[in-house]
């Protein structure tokens, strides 16, 4: 716990350090959602209908970005080694990366829907607790496999196209959950379907948290 | 005399060429070791292996005498600083102390013993030389049992080579220095092993390892 907490504390200070990239990483988002707005047109009923997958698609597409990044920290100049060596808990070590990782996505999605808003003319018929919860969920389902991905890929080749290649298809039930509740937590939920959106969002990321921290041990050593 | 490396037979392959082939290896608690050789004989791969790393493809190493997790008492001065490049020497020196549970209160006296105090900037505007001084800072800081260094005087100048050699010296523990810089490496180590092709071709006193080298590349006709 001690080691997961020193590595969130440790990520955080690095990007607060660099926040130059993080705003590049929100200009990105930003121009994805732009761009769909160009791509669409000017109606108003399909912008609004289709906010939510706008948003996911923006955060999906940019999390690439902040996950490769994530893990190049600790390979460009050998810290992970020093890391290894000092030795920290790999278990630790994953958990406090991907918590970053989750934080980081959560700002991003937290300065996007205001964007969403602007844009898609969109509406929040349902609690704002309900976009929260499902931010906090999607954000954590692409973080944990984006975390482990983004290790197996750091040495690699041709890292940047690999890394969406293996991220995006594992991720697609994520996507598709966090795009259902927020839609539904924006037109409105009449037939009360979004708890079963959300537990399925928990169900995902229980079973990626628990599965990927158990790998990424095997998958920095190798 | 305790011993912190025991290797029997070890090797590691990459692909079909044997970097470090069957190679026997004992150093006791305290010793100064000197690993030299020309390019591509295994030094790098042994010292990747020594610090667990790298897992040998044969023979057995033992560290410590087997006593468990052997990483709490080694240092591995890479090639690459082991640091974060956004971050300054402090901050850095600061992060790896808490991760590695040392103590933050000696970290502006191992900067100033490399020639790093005021610097504030981060490590990706040093030059290639602060970066290896960087790197012996670490390996400072965490006061290993056992400390292996891989060319530690690459791309230093003769003031730098003259600081970091006696941050070398004040180095506790058993220390392996692999480097071609014999002249420089050969007067803080007491044995030295001559590595060719994997293997050990010469080992002997440190102060005899210049000539060794030196017969090594009349052999091949380099000199």
């Amino acid at each position: 716990m001690n080691t997961m907490l020193q590595i969130l504390q440790k990520d955080l200070f690095i990007e607060w350090r660099a926040r130059s990239r993080t705003i590049s990483l929100i200009s990105f988002a930003y121009t994805i959602l732009l761009l769909f707005s160009f791509a669409v047109g000017p109606n108003a009923v399909a912008m609004r209908q289709h906010a939510a997958a706008y948003l996911w698609l923006s955060i999906l597409l940019s999390s690439t970005l902040l996950l490769d990044r994530s893990m190049r920290i600790e390979i460009e100049a050998g810290a992970l080694h020093t890391l290894l060596l000092a030795p920290v808990s790999k278990a630790g070590l994953f958990y406090g990366k991907a918590l970053a990782n989750t934080f980081q996505l959560m700002v991003l999605a937290g300065i996007s829907i205001p964007l969403i808003y602007v844009i898609c003319d969109a509406t929040l018929v349902e609690s704002a607790g309900w976009l929260i919860l499902t931010a906090i969920l999607g954000t954590a389902g692409l973080a944990a496999p984006g975390t482990l991905y983004s290790a197996m890929t750091a040495r690699m080749t041709g890292k940047q196209l690999l890394l969406p290649l293996l991220l995006f298809p594992l991720v697609v039930p994520v996507i598709v959950a966090a795009v259902k509740a927020t839609t539904l937590a924006m037109l409105g939920d009449p037939m009360d379907q979004i708890g079963a959106w959300l537990t399925l969002l928990i169900c995902f990321d229980l079973v990626y948290w628990s599965l990927c921290g158990v790998l990424f041990g095997r998958v920095i050593e190798a | 005399m305790s011993s912190v490396v025991q290797a029997q037979g070890i090797g590691r392959r990459f692909g079909r060429r044997w970097a470090v082939a069957r190679l026997d290896l004992v150093v006791g608690a305290n010793e100064r070791l000197l690993v030299i050789g020309p390019n591509g004989c295994g030094k790098t791969t042994l010292l990747r292996i020594l610090s667990t790393l790298s897992v040998p493809d044969q023979g057995t190493l033992t560290l410590f005498e087997g006593k468990s997790n052997p990483r709490e008492n080694l240092a591995l001065m890479a090639h690459e600083p082991g640091v974060y490049e956004d971050l300054s020497a402090t901050d850095n020196l600061r992060v790896i102390a808490q991760l590695a549970s040392k103590s933050t209160t000696s970290i502006p006296d191992i900067l100033e013993s490399v020639g790093l105090e005021d610097r504030s900037e981060p490590v990706s505007t040093y030059s290639a030389g602060m970066r290896r001084r960087l790197a012996l800072a670490v390996l400072l800081l965490q006061q290993p049992k056992l400390a292996l260094l891989d060319e530690p005087f690459a791309q230093m100048d003769p003031a730098g080579i003259a600081q970091v050699s006696t941050s070398i010296l004040e180095l506790p523990g058993a220390v392996i220095i692999a480097s071609h810089q014999v002249q420089h490496a050969a007067p803080l180590c007491t044995r030295a092993i001559l590595m060719d092709e994997g293997q050990i071709r010469w080992q002997g006193p440190a102060s005899k390892a210049e000539a060794a080298w030196r017969a090594l590349h009349v052999e091949r006709g380099e000199l």
